[in-house]
């Protein structure tokens, strides 16, 4: 099936962008890599007024390494970052993650800023982000504020983001020590939507933070991690299982377990890269 | 400061080595524009919303769906179509392996597999069998099973070196 009938804008700078949203208001629809929205485009479950289109905008380009942060430009697509020795180097838990999203043909288009703002409970990145601790920037007229991941992704696709509001930039937090990382999604075939995923960042102060994806309504840091008996409680008593396509709620619940021994046993530990 | 949001637009693009340009509806896909006005009709559209892989193209050196890009977002790029990539020995060697191999029966999906193949050589000359899997794993074959398509990839990888 086709999309139905819409308009279409391409600013060629921020300032244009928040200028057709003011505009055009609830009609527009940002459109990013657009390996989500146009799916759900042509099957007509999103049936949007004005097709703002960011995916060629410069500003939202780049990745970049300051001081205390690794930043990438909400526009940066997965095959992009993927590329990046900058993510090799100072975020290799995405370098494991990324190739388990669709495949090449949907990696090359799709965005690291699209996937955040979509916020599909079973999305790779925003467990990722999570897991990291990173932050989110929101730019608008007025001004941009800062958001952790925490407190960004409010359930299956809501976000904290207000009207007026873009998603620029991601910014993942450098670690003071070392930082291992591990990753691993279940799923039935290569490239699927996960039946359950799970991301591990830890460092050598013993800090570490698990994070489960795809078996709830949105990412879910668990505490006690890197304490597997913890993480266990943690994921009996914290963690709201939500029922998908792909598996119930029993099934998830068992997964999450499979994913927190998996990657919190002792071994695994040790091998963590 | 008012925007115009239009409903059709000027796109010029290079498409298997030729410069083309018209005014498409901006509802028109990239697969659309390529199969109805150029007559590309390689690029197959099975399912039109990014499952099957039939459509794929490459698009500035990367393989994309052609039906999640629409027409006027290829403003500017170089796209080639299965039609295309003529001179490209790695191309040829495909083509023939898939045909002595009969890694094909309808040929449905046959214009997607050998651009992902391509890419595929592109990036790994050598590839295991189990990447070659991964590569096509977005492309949907009703007919074959899969392992013909897997010897012929593997077969043409074996003929050379890719540049």
């Amino acid at each position: 099936m086709r999309a139905a009938p819409f308009a279409y804008l391409r600013p060629n700078s921020l300032e244009e962008v928040f200028a057709a949203l003011a505009q055009f208001g609830d009609e527009a629809q940002l459109l990013a890599g657009g390996q989500s929205l146009m799916p759900a485009m042509a099957l007509r479950m999103a049936r949007p007024g004005v097709l703002v289109d960011i995916s060629r905008l410069g500003e939202l380009r780049g990745i970049a390494l300051e001081a205390d942060a690794l930043v990438f430009g909400a526009g940066t697509t997965y095959s992009q970052a993927l590329r990046s020795p900058l993510v090799a180097e100072h975020a290799p838990l995405l370098a494991l993650a990324i190739p388990h999203i669709a495949h090449e043909a949907v990696r090359s288009r799709g965005t690291l800023g699209g996937s955040l703002a979509n916020a599909d409970p079973a999305s790779e990145m925003p467990a990722c982000m999570l897991a990291l601790g990173a932050q989110v920037v929101l730019r608008s007229a007025e001004g941009e504020r800062a958001v952790p991941m925490e407190e960004f992704a409010l359930g299956t696709y809501t976000t904290a983001i207000e009207p007026g509001e873009i998603l620029a930039a991601i910014r993942v937090p450098l670690p003071e020590t070392a930082r291992r990382t591990r990753f691993r999604e279940i799923a039935r075939r290569s490239g699927d939507y996960a039946m359950a995923g799970a991301a591990l960042v830890s460092d050598e102060a013993g800090e570490a933070r698990f994070v489960l994806f795809a078996v709830s309504d949105r990412p879910i840091l668990v505490s006690g991690a890197p304490n597997l008996d913890a993480v266990l409680a943690g994921i009996d008593t914290e963690v709201e299982f939500f029922p998908d396509n792909h598996a119930g709620i029993a099934t998830k619940r068992h997964l999450a377990g499979v994913l927190a021994r998996d990657l919190l046993s002792r071994s695994a530990l040790k091998e963590a890269a | 400061m008012t925007l115009d949001a239009r409903t059709d637009m000027p796109v010029s693009l290079t498409v298997n080595g030729r410069r083309t340009a018209g005014i498409v509806p901006v509802r028109q896909t990239l697969a659309g524009y390529l199969r109805e006005e150029l007559g590309l009709t390689a690029v197959h559209l099975g399912c039109e919303q990014g499952s099957c892989g039939a459509c794929t193209v490459r698009v500035d050196g990367e393989v994309m769906r052609a039906c999640l890009v629409l027409a006027v977002q290829a403003e500017g790029c170089v796209v080639e179509t299965p039609e295309g990539f003529s001179g490209d020995p790695a191309m040829d060697r495909l083509r023939e392996r898939f045909a002595t191999r009969n890694a094909l029966q309808c040929g449905f999906c046959t214009g997607g597999m050998l651009v992902a193949a391509r890419d595929l050589l592109a990036r790994e000359p050598r590839p295991s069998r189990h990447a070659i899997r991964e590569a096509i794993s977005g492309h949907v074959c009703r007919c074959t099973g899969y392992e013909a398509i897997v010897d012929a990839i593997e077969a043409a990888s074996h003929g050379g070196t890719a540049p």
